[in-house]
């Protein structure tokens, strides 16, 4: 059969297709994705003759995953519609968080403000202008106590992007289940915990490398025992790929991170079937629609051939890439933002085709500002319109199949293994960090991006062409300044309520650990049960460990 | 031959995101300028003190976070009280349009919103800056 759709695909090439081109050109001399990967105008059975359907898709639920994480996927549940949410003080946050879930959200994700990222409390000097602007701030228990008041976290997953300080908010989610009388075990969510991609792009590191590390793997130990259906990391692309990276590095530079992790917990002493069902991955959702789906397929099937052969995992569960996505920021524009809320429908759209676990939909204002409650409920009503209206979450991997998605889902694997390789060489990921490859990498593909849409070589709806004249956007949401000192003064009050005696041994404790081999999570739990800052806690383990400063 | 203009690309403040900055960075570089970028997580006094001890014509603060008001403003004063009132500075990021009057008011020169091309904001430096 194979040999007549060649000798068919020639014919069409001499006869129908000349004629048509030899009449009119086509748009461009060559036509290419993000990844610089060529398109073919056409693709066919020739394309995927290499396929062999049982061992490179299989079925969904079964290594290597490429048709999907879960058996039935939509089918039997839809993905967790998560929306990344939290900004000034954990009462404003709560009420936004009631407002979603009242709106049929299923899941929580917190953003917490740089400060709560990097180890300050809202008093510190360098905390200055920031409290409470890009996320929630939380400097003790109490914070996180009211951030989740009458959200009962038996029922409710929630996701925490948090990784320097990921050890202290954890400990304080688990201290919150304790005060509702929920025990850690049957606690479900996500820490983000993935310090490498703060280094490469994301910059909200504190510790050097070897000492971030071992914190993270102290977490994995910590939940295999204590908080076991925890997903004690999210491996995550999203960042790199915001700060300018293209799909094949994504995926490349992701999965070079999950193998230094899971490298990490086996020199730690952590069994891979152990632990390895609990690692998540965040990607982003760009543009070009065909490319990404393929993208979340190819990543799948490459973890799964990492887990199986490098790794050796014995169980399907520890190959299984499962993902949460966010549409792309860096994709929305300033100019006639409403084409945004059509942008991010489509990202959306290619997630779900995709097969994400988890989605956030972006809000059509955030290049101006974090997003309005209605901004927020529409991008919401993008992904229940994916869901109850379009028909896709019926049918399990419908691109399945398609010689294109399929053709494109081996270049993007072939492509990002090369670069996988390249890595390997340089030493792994950590290695490519320190030496800054990585983070070349990024900036070149992020400098060739901007330089096309310059050249119009890339058009961007709105931004280099179809432009308009426009009245300035004000409909936007603002953090009150005056939250800042409402947060300190909070603080203050904290402070002196407490037990002071019980908090400096807490910490004495913890920084035992932190010169020895315990697991920090343990001193910390108690550090933040009797209301140590998350500045204390953070300071303490900056004494034995030291910063870490960009090269 | 005409000194080349030198700028000073800073990130104020604790936001990470510096993929603006690096780009701006390197297309002032192209462009033939000297480009001094400072890396992310920097204070206000460490800005300014590398403006002067670089002898910049040009400071480009970026900030993502929304902490522009308190930064960029402190920048402008800390330069001004270190007698670098000479120098000129310039904003991006993520800017609400209703702040970029008070950022001007306050000593920003301009503020490149979200989409500027690299091309606009290397002809406003070349117009504004006269290399001596």
């Amino acid at each position: 059969m194979a040999k007549d759709v060649q000798k068919e695909f020639d014919r069409w090439q001499k006869t129908t297709l000349n004629k048509a081109i030899s009449k009119a050109a086509e748009r461009e001399s060559s036509f290419k994705t993000t990844s610089d990967i060529e398109l073919k105008r056409l693709y066919t059975p020739l394309d995927i003759g290499g396929l062999d359907y049982c061992d490179d898709l299989g079925f969904p639920g079964e290594v290597p995953f490429t048709r999907g994480a879960q058996p039935t996927m939509y089918r039997g549940r839809l993905w967790t519609m998560r929306q990344y949410a939290g900004f000034a003080t954990p009462e404003e946050t709560n009420r936004r968080y009631k407002y979603l879930l009242e709106n049929g959200q299923t899941g929580l994700s917190v953003a917490f403000d740089l400060p709560t990222q990097i180890g300050y409390d809202s008093d510190h000097p360098l905390s200055d202008g920031e409290v409470g602007k890009v996320g929630v701030a939380i400097d003790t228990l109490k914070d996180m106590e009211i951030l989740f008041d009458g959200i009962p976290l038996d029922k409710v997953s929630t996701s925490m992007t948090i990784n320097s300080t990921a050890a202290v908010l954890l400990a304080m989610y688990i201290a919150v289940a304790e005060k509702q009388g929920v025990k850690s075990e049957a606690l479900q969510g996500t820490i983000q915990n993935d310090i490498l991609k703060e280094y490469s792009a994301r910059g909200t590191y504190i510790y050097p490398p070897a000492e971030s590390m071992r914190i993270v793997t102290d977490i994995f130990a910590f939940c295999k025992e204590r908080v076991p259906r925890w997903n004690t990391i999210s491996i995550s692309g999203y960042h790199m790929r915001e700060a300018g990276c293209t799909a094949v590095q994504e995926v490349a530079f992701t999965l070079a991170d999950g193998i230094a992790y899971v490298e990490a917990a086996v020199l730690a002493g952590l069994d891979v079937d152990s632990f390895a069902s609990r690692l998540a991955f965040f990607f982003c959702c760009h543009n070009t629609f065909i490319e990404e789906i393929a993208k979340f397929r190819a990543a799948r099937r490459l973890w799964a051939k990492i887990m199986r052969e490098r790794f050796k995992a014995k169980k399907d569960e520890s190959c299984v890439l499962r993902f949460h996505t966010q549409t792309a920021g860096c994709s929305l524009t300033a100019q006639q933002p409403d084409n945004n809320i059509v942008r991010v429908a489509f990202q959306a759209l290619a997630a779900v085709l995709g097969g994400t676990q988890s989605l956030h939909t972006n809000s059509k204002d955030e290049a101006y500002a974090l997003p309005t409650e209605d901004s927020v409920r529409l991008a919401l009503r993008t992904q229940q319109l994916i869901a109850y209206e379009s028909g896709v979450a019926d049918i399990i991997d419908p691109f399945g199949g398609s010689y294109t998605v399929e053709a494109l889902t081996d270049e993007i694997e072939k492509k990002s293994m090369e670069y996988i390789n390249k890595i390997e060489a340089i030493g792994g990921a950590i290695k490519a960090i320190q030496a800054g490859f990585i983070q070349a990498e990024i900036a070149e593909s992020a400098y060739r991006y901007q330089k096309e849409i310059e050249t119009k070589k890339r058009i961007i709806v709105g931004l280099n062409q179809f432009q308009m004249e426009e009245e300035p956007f004000r409909n936007i949401h603002r953090v009150k300044p005056e939250l800042e000192q409402y947060q300190k003064e909070k603080l203050t009050n904290i402070k002196k309520g407490r037990d002071n005696a019980k908090v400096k041994e807490a910490l004495s404790f913890l920084k035992i650990a932190a010169q020895g081999t315990d697991n920090l999570m343990v001193p910390m739990l108690e550090a933040v049960r009797v209301y140590a800052t998350l500045g204390e806690i953070s300071d303490t383990l900056r004494e034995v460990f030291g910063e870490y400063k960009e090269r | 031959m005409a000194q080349k203009i030198r700028v000073l690309i800073a990130k104020p403040g604790l936001d990470g995101h510096d993929r603006g900055a690096k780009v701006i960075a390197r297309a002032l570089r192209d462009a033939g300028m000297e480009v001094i970028y400072t890396g992310i997580r920097q204070t206000p006094e460490q800005i300014v003190n590398a403006a002067i001890q670089e002898d910049v014509n040009v400071v480009g603060l970026s900030s993502l976070s929304g902490a522009h008001n308190n930064l960029f403003s402190k920048v402008v004063k800390l330069l001004r009280e270190k007698g670098g009132d000479d120098i000129l500075v310039l904003g991006g990021g993520i800017i609400p349009t209703d702040d970029i009057q008070g950022l001007k008011e306050a000593g920003v020169r301009e503020i490149f919103p979200p989409g500027t091309s690299t091309d606009d904001i290397i002809r406003y430096i070349e117009k504004n800056v006269k290399a001596s």
